[in-house]
């Protein structure tokens, strides 16, 4: 027979609540609810539901509840609920599982094994609210020495510095092409990366022209599928990021479906609407380092040196001989996507099954580029899944310059994180290209929470900055005296560099 | 004078603006108790055609067409600025109803009475705007 | 300081009081009307009559009224004669009043036919507050109505009769009722409801005699030799202009008074408003009389800011009327009925209670007829006040829903928010 999959939750409505205002049935995208005509009641039906919240949040009068919908389906600790339904799904389909967002699997998250220092006694800590606080960082390529010349009796610097881009706090809002998200989605973005002297990041799909005038706060992206590139936009960018591979999906490519490229779409990624938008696995002319160095090359000959190049790579195995590579090939960054990294869509098992995770990449890569001396020569950009000011504190100790914030940031915008980004129904008008779901992000409400998010964080950062005594986040760059290990093996403390809390 | 605009770009048609405007003119102020047992209606409509919704209340016009029509002198305007609506007066003719050409104007039909949009005279801002989750309705003065 | 002068005191003097008032705090006003009440909503009388209002619930204004707006009203003396040169009003109690500026909004009077026997008891007209009072009184010695016009006037007064309990029936020349306003099909529904509640009606008939002895009335002969028992006449088959008081004077008069569209008459100083004045239609392209009240209340505005000395002017008339019989209401806006070829008419029906027709001309809407859900036909009248062209999205006016989502976007943005 078919399979009958039970739901995976359940939706409570209280009828004594319930005002039949429809709130809820309007706000499905996947037509959940709907208005039963013969009285007027409203029904659901939960083999639909996502758990996106979206219903239980905005009915008015809390008369709606969702919960897992626990049942005795055999389960194991081997042949999980989870693994079951896969299978049965697969069975009837004969497809690959698609899904959206981060890694959820039980991967050993370091961050919560990682702890900070504080001053105690022998150096004193520092209030940020009392005196200077630096979170300013560049991003580029520096130089391995300087020299200052006495010009008139004041210092000047010689060296002509590569490009450099100055941010006011070590964050950037990761790359989520226009077709993954939705236009208002780039927009909040670009204008938060705005106001907070921070970047944003256009992803593959191309940059649009409505959007040119953030360039200053940009840096847009040349992926396999070269969408939207042309000499407008590499010229409105102040950034060029070469993307090579992505945390949720190593070694994959990428697929916008053709009903999601719309007019809007179309335009921005310079391909026909209602196509398919194929983004190959490999770069089609990138085979060696020498390969992508001539990419790096040409981007910076089109941009007449005066923008840096970074590369963004997907933590593998080998990623610190990879990284060694890219720095040697001329990039000014190096962007590395963790295995928690998130997606608008990549198949279940890549995303749960490929990749390391970010913090041992971030060690390794810094550990090994110093090793080489080369450490200087690029920034270390680091992203997937950072959480909260404290993961990103810790990625800047184990020598991070700074960090990608995707999930967080569509969180920060009304994400509930229900996987389901690829459908393109996002409720929350975010993975979506619908022009019904889409006007539920408004720009000027989602700017204000990211630059509200970005304020918190920085004030944070700072507060522990404090703490630990130091006064500006460079000082804390890769110093990774001031974590410990906490219930870690002597194998990942060695990998990460760091000493296990007690240990002197 | 201040006034409602919608801003139908961010519009999601949660119609949250009439549930808030019907529990905000109830008696009892209970937003369950408003629509399940007093089942006061909105003062407002929300127009809806995917993918565009947006709600349109009494634009308190300069020359209202409605005081001009109404029958009995229950509609009147304020010096102040709104159209004003002493609800005793009306008889229920619908001729401001008939008037009116943004359409503003609900018949409450089992009390023969209308049902508009006062501005929520008591609260610094109308319950609807309040109310909007996603600032698709704003308050403010522009111009006339 | 100017002395404004109004004979009349219903809507349009109220219109013209109050704009009088906006620009100038100063002038002195005087209202004479040989209605002794304070100014009350006309149309209210049907309430009245139905037992569903009081004199006081009827004043249109509050009882203030005349005090806060500095107007000496002179109620219940008619005016009997003008002297346009001396600029003085004489009064029928010998008073006179004098002005510079003056508006006449005098109303209207019901017109009655030479019927055979209108020299009986029982006999009623019904424009007034004093007719509904007559009639209420009467309503305890009566059983059988019938009442002459099927008219919005005819029908509101049997409808009022009606809940009181006494048996009516309408008589009707034309061939169905509210012809003046409303299409055949229209006509129909409102008939079929009024049928429904039990009252008859009568079309394509008239009453030429009224049968009685001795002063009673014992029923009504019509014109197809019927006989109608019945111990009460009400005749409501119209209202005509009130010009008496400038019959043979330099005030030109057609139908009504005629008025530019300032409002003023063929005499300098002298305006007049309301359903005394024959003013511009505004899809007409004629000057006809428009015997409602939002057409009066903006006439006697227009007239009041003409008198200040700082006209606005007025668009000119729209035939509008919003009525509810026994539950089903209904809307008529503009051209409703058609005769020429040049017009373009959509309508959908459902049953008995839902009928919606739009008339077009020149890809603008005209007129429109709403019975059943009515809730936005104000749109409709934006719509045909403002000539907007509708020719795009016309199938959509005929939904019950129609509203401003259904405009192009940019139309819509300035209609809704040019304020
Ligand atoms: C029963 C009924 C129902 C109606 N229902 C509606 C409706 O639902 N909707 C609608 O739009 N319209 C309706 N009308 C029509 C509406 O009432 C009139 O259009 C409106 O009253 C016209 O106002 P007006 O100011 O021009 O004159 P009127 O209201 O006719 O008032 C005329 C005034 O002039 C005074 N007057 C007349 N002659 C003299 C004189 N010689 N000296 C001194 N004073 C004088 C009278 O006393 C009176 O005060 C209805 C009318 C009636 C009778």
């Amino acid at each position: 027979m078919y399979t009958l999959l039970q739901p995976d939750f359940r939706i409570k409505r209280d009828e004594e609540r319930c005002i039949r205002c429809g709130v809820c049935v309007r706000q499905c995208a996947f037509d959940v609810h709907s208005v039963d005509t013969d009285d007027g009641s409203i029904r659901s039906d939960e083999s639909k539901c996502v758990a996106c919240q979206r219903c239980e949040t905005l009915c008015p009068t809390r008369a709606l509840t969702l919960e897992e919908n626990y049942h005795v389906a055999n389960e194991n600790y081997n042949w999980t609920g989870g693994v079951l339904k896969n299978i049965w799904k697969q069975a009837e389909t004969g497809g690959v599982l698609l899904t959206g967002m981060g890694n959820p699997r039980p991967y050993r998250i370091y961050w919560d094994h990682l702890v900070l220092n504080a001053s105690q006694v022998t150096n004193p800590s520092i209030d940020p609210l009392r005196e200077p606080m630096e979170l300013r960082t560049y991003l580029g390529s520096k130089p391995d020495s300087v020299e200052v010349v006495k010009e008139n009796g004041s210092l000047k610097l010689k060296t002509k510095l590569a490009p450099q881009l100055r941010l006011d706090a070590p964050f950037l809002f990761s790359a989520m092409s226009l077709g993954a998200i939705g236009y208002n989605v780039q927009e909040a973005m670009a204008r938060a990366a705005t106001e907070m002297g921070i970047y944003w990041n256009t992803g593959e799909g191309g940059l649009h022209k409505d959007l040119y005038k953030y360039g200053k706060n940009t840096i847009v992206q040349v992926a396999s599928g070269r969408f939207g590139v042309y000499k407008d936009y590499l010229d409105a960018a102040a950034a060029v990021e070469i993307k090579i591979g992505q945390g949720a999906k190593p070694g994959i490519g990428g697929h916008l479906p053709g009903e999601k490229v719309g007019d809007l779409v179309s335009m921005t990624r310079m391909i026909p609407a209602g196509t398919d938008a194929l983004s190959p696995a490999p770069h089609h002319d990138i085979y060696s380092i020498e390969d992508l160095s001539q990419l790096i090359y040409s981007l910076k000959e089109a941009t007449e040196y005066t923008k840096p190049v970074s590369v963004k790579i997907a933590a593998v195995h080998n990623v610190a001989a990879i990284a060694s590579g890219i720095v040697r090939a001329g990039a000014d960054i190096v962007a590395i996507d963790g295995i928690r990294g998130g997606t608008g869509a990549a198949p279940t098992m890549i995303r749960d099954n490929v990749g390391i995770p970010i913090e041992l990449a971030i060690a390794a890569v810094d550990q090994r580029l110093r090793d080489e001396g080369i450490r200087n020569r690029a920034s270390i950009l680091a992203a997937g899944g950072f959480r909260s000011s404290a993961d990103i504190i810790k990625a800047i100790a184990l020598g991070a310059d700074a960090v990608y914030l995707g999930t967080a940031a569509l969180v920060a915008m009304g994400c509930h994180v229900c996987q389901k980004c690829y459908t393109g129904k996002c409720n929350w008008g975010i993975a979506t290209q619908d022009p019904y779901l889409e006007r539920r992000l408004n720009p000027d409400i989602a700017a204000e929470r990211l630059s509200n998010l970005i304020h918190a964080w920085s004030h944070e950062i700072m507060e522990m900055l404090g703490g630990m005594g130091i006064n500006a986040i460079e000082s804390l760059r890769g110093n990774r005296l001031h974590l410990r290990g906490v219930g870690l093996s002597k194998t990942e403390l060695d990998i990460l560099g760091v000493r296990h809390a007690g240990a002197s | 004078m201040k006034r409602i605009y919608a801003i139908e770009s961010v519009c999601m048609n949660c119609q949250l603006c009439a549930v808030f405007c019907a529990t905000g003119h109830s008696r009892s102020k209970d937003i369950i108790k408003a629509h399940n047992r007093e089942k006061v209606l909105p003062r407002l409509f929300v127009e809806e055609k995917r993918p565009v919704s947006f709600a349109v209340q009494c634009r308190h016009c300069d020359e209202p067409f409605c005081v001009q029509s109404c029958i009995t002198g229950a509609l009147t305007k304020s010096l102040e600025g709104p159209v004003v609506y002493a609800e005793e007066k009306c008889v229920g003719c619908w001729t401001c109803v008939a008037a009116c050409p943004y359409g503003a104007i609900r018949r409450d039909v089992d009390r023969k009475k209308i049902a508009k949009c006062d501005l929520c005279a008591e609260l610094t801002e109308p319950a609807c705007v309040a109310n909007c989750p996603n600032q698709a309705l704003v308050y403010e003065e522009r111009g006339s | 300081m100017t002395k404004y002068a109004i004979i009349g005191n219903s809507v349009a003097a109220v219109g013209a009081i109050e704009a009088i008032r906006s620009v100038d705090a100063e002038g002195s006003i005087t209202v004479v009307a040989n209605e002794p009440y304070h100014v009350y909503s006309r149309p209210l009388i049907s309430e009245y009559l139905a037992g569903e209002t009081t004199v006081e619930r009827m004043a249109y204004r509050p009882a203030d009224f005349y005090e806060k707006n500095g107007v000496e009203a002179i109620l219940g003396v008619a005016a009997a004669g003008i002297d346009f040169d001396k600029k003085s009003i004489a009064l029928e109690d010998g008073q006179s009043v004098e002005y510079d500026k003056l508006l006449l909004a005098t109303g209207g009077k019901p017109f009655v036919p030479p019927i055979v026997g209108l020299d009986h008891q029982d006999i009623f007209t019904f424009t007034g507050l004093a007719d509904a009072m007559k009639l209420d009184e009467a309503i305890d010695r009566v059983k059988d109505f019938v009442v002459i016009g099927g008219g919005l006037i005819g029908l509101k007064c049997a409808e009022s009769l009606h809940k009181r309990g006494v048996k009516v029936t309408v008589v009707e020349l034309a061939d169905r009722v509210m012809a003046a306003v409303l299409d055949v099909d229209a006509g129909r529904i409102v008939e079929k409801s009024l049928a429904r509640k039990g009252i008859d009606v009568v079309t394509g008939d008239t009453v030429e005699e009224i049968l009685g002895e001795g002063g009673s009335i014992t029923g009504v002969r019509l014109k197809s030799e019927k006989e109608l028992p019945c111990q009460a006449v009400v005749i409501a088959i119209g209202v005509a202009p009130n010009v008496e008081l400038v019959k043979d004077s330099p005030v030109k008069v057609g139908r009504g008074i005629l008025v530019d569209d300032m409002m003023g008459t063929s005499v300098p100083d002298v305006y007049a408003a309301g359903d005394v004045a024959e003013g511009r239609d505004v899809l007409m392209g004629v000057t006809r009389i428009l015997p409602i009240w939002p057409n009066a209340y903006m006439q006697g505005r227009a007239a009041g800011m003409a008198m200040t000395g700082s006209p606005r002017g007025f668009a000119g008339g729209l035939s509008m009327n919003s009525i509810e019989l026994f539950g089903t209401p209904l809307i008529n806006v503009g051209i409703t009925d058609p005769r020429d070829e040049s017009f373009e008419i959509l309508t959908r029906s459902e049953g008995d209670h839902l009928y919606r027709k739009v008339v077009l001309r020149d890809g603008r809407l005209v007129g429109a007829i709403v019975v059943g859900e009515i809730d936005r036909a104000g749109i409709l009248t934006g719509l045909i006040r403002d000539g907007v062209d509708v020719s795009d999205f016309k199938e959509e006016l005929l939904r019950s829903d129609f509203g401003h989502i259904d405009l192009p976007a940019d139309v819509r943005e300035r209609r809704l928010f040019a304020l």
